[in-house]
């Protein structure tokens, strides 16, 4: 028989947003289950050595691996509330009887039945075609990250970095940390995508970052022995000016796209939209989606950073908590509100403010 | 775009700008211990520079994304904040050091980490080696792998130096 189990509070994702909700969700009272699919708990923050942005409340200038380690302390405090399953991964959900099939590890399959579930199921690299890119050598920028700084693998020697985001200006800089060249980062747009101070960072270490380029080519018979790359014109056209790069590693850091297909499989009302990366489902202030017992939480919910998926995840523990009648400090969800406010609303915020407020309901209906 | 802006779009700093100013020389010329040169230009959502600044030099802001204003005559040159930065923009320039030589106060995370004596590279907003500097102190001071590489260098490099190279 399949083993089968219930709980108050299904967290699906043990990342940054998921730890959040569990570690607000418990201490309320919740009983939680957080199933991860990965060996340990953590998601991208165990690969952050750079330290975070924003205030003290989202821990700013500590170090993203460190951040995982507060999370994980908090939910600690609260341990008989808080079940954990890695090496778990969601394979299904039956909106018939409100049905989750998992596989853990590789043998075992389990039903869970939970009362109320937060999405917290962060989101997937994006990548894009270029003659031979399936030679080995060609990398997503997170996998970078993992083999680095999880267990500690250089990728290679030179790398030329695809995208200057704040993933590809972060990844370059913890490359050339672990004493790995970078040759350059191309980015197609004029300027950079992520935060300036982290492209200064790698300026001033003499990583040129070409605006208005992008990779035409990658280069190798076995492995990746180099790339062409091309400029670009103001309408993304090529201008014919080539040049060829040596590097023995091709690192894509050309965004991110959120994962959602279980709220799909709940029926949720999904939207695509541009500014949040992909199909994301509509909510309310409470992180509800238009099914009255799934939430949602952190990229998962549109493309953004850790510190304002902690702070969803938070409003998301609270509020599905609150639906199932515990006594929650109602105070605090107009503070997670301003907080996630002021995370917003800098200039690089302006894309996710636009995003959010065409998926932005007024309370569902109870 | 013209090559200035574009420059600066790639995060090189060109000119001054809102939240990369250099301390006003009157001040900077004879002050022991040095002052803070932060570049940071752009509207982010981050405020570690004043809520660590012991002596309230760093502004406090009223919006977090506000980019950090001065308040040059509070400033005592201890470099907490190049410590404590996350997008290592702040740096303290003693010009006081000695007639020709400035004292550069470096954010540094990368390996191998210098000592006392070492001579190293000094490197300007595009990596280029302005001059070579000699290490005369190295601290850590919160304790988290963020060193602060003091280099005396050429005064004259003062609105340039902006990072060292351990070369070996």
């Amino acid at each position: 028989m399949m083993k089968e189990t219930t709980t108050d509070i299904l967290v699906i994702g043990g990342g940054a947003a998921g730890l959040s909700a569990a570690a607000e969700a418990s201490s309320s009272g919740a009983k939680v289950t957080v199933v991860e699919s990965d060996l340990h708990l953590g998601g991208q923050l165990v690969k952050q050595t750079h330290k975070f942005f924003g205030s003290k409340d989202e821990y700013a200038g500590t170090r993203g691996y460190k951040i995982a380690d507060i999370l994980l302390d908090e939910i600690k405090q609260n341990e008989k509330n808080v079940d954990v399953m890695t090496n778990t991964t969601i394979t299904g959900y039956y909106i018939e009887d409100g049905m989750f099939t998992a596989m853990r590890g590789e043998e075992s399959y389990i039903r869970i039945k939970p009362k109320k579930t937060i999405v917290a199921t962060g989101a997937q690299e994006r990548l894009i075609p270029f003659p031979n890119n399936d030679i080995p050598g060609v990398y997503g920028a997170g996998a970078v990250q993992t083999l680095m700084n999880v267990y500690g693998v250089t990728p290679g020697h030179r790398v030329l970095m695809i995208g200057a985001g704040n993933i590809g200006l972060i990844v370059s800089y913890q490359l050339m940390q672990a004493g790995v060249e970078v040759a350059a980062v191309v980015e197609a747009m004029p300027k950079v995508g992520g935060y300036w101070v982290h492209a200064a960072k790698i300026r001033r270490m003499g990583v040129p970052i070409l605006l208005r380029h992008s990779i035409k080519e990658a280069l190798g018979d076995r492995v990746i022995d180099g790339a062409v790359i091309m400029e670009l014109d103001d309408k993304f056209a090529p201008t014919g000016a080539e040049r060829k790069i040596d590097c023995d590693v091709i690192c894509l850091a050309v965004g991110l796209t959120p994962t959602t297909e279980i709220l799909s499989q709940a029926g949720c009302d999904m939207r695509y939209v541009p500014q949040l990366c992909g199909f994301v489902a509509l909510r309310d202030r409470t992180m509800r989606t238009s099914n009255p017992d799934f939430w949602s939480a952190g990229d998962a919910t549109g493309i953004e950073e850790a510190s304002a998926a902690m702070v969803e995840g938070r409003i998301a523990g609270l509020c599905a908590a609150r639906s199932l009648g515990l006594p929650v400090k109602s105070d605090r969800f107009d503070e997670y509100w301003s907080r996630l406010d002021h995370l917003r609303a800098g200039e690089v915020g302006e894309k996710i403010r636009a995003g959010v407020a065409k998926v932005m309901r007024d309370r569902w209906e109870d | 775009m013209n090559e200035n802006e574009m420059l600066f779009s790639s995060g090189v700093l060109t000119g001054e700008r809102k939240g990369a100013v250099s301390p006003p020389e009157s001040l900077w010329n004879d002050k022991k211990g040095g002052l803070v040169v932060v570049e940071c230009p752009q509207r982010i959502p981050c405020n570690p520079c004043n809520t660590s600044c012991p002596v309230g030099a760093i502004k406090t802001f009223a919006d977090i994304n506000d980019t950090p204003e001065i308040d040059y005559s509070k400033c005592t040159g201890c470099a907490i904040c190049a410590a404590v930065c996350p997008g290592l923009a702040c740096f303290v320039i003693d010009l006081s050091f000695s007639p020709d030589k400035a004292l550069y106060k470096l954010p540094y995370e990368m390996l191998p980490v210098p000592s006392k004596g070492d001579s190293v590279d000094c490197l300007g907003r595009t990596g280029e080696v302005l001059a070579k500097g000699t290490v005369e102190a190295v601290t850590e001071p919160k304790r988290d792998r963020t060193h602060v590489v003091h280099v005396s260098a050429p005064k004259e490099l003062a609105r340039d130096i902006r990072a060292i190279r351990v070369v070996k």
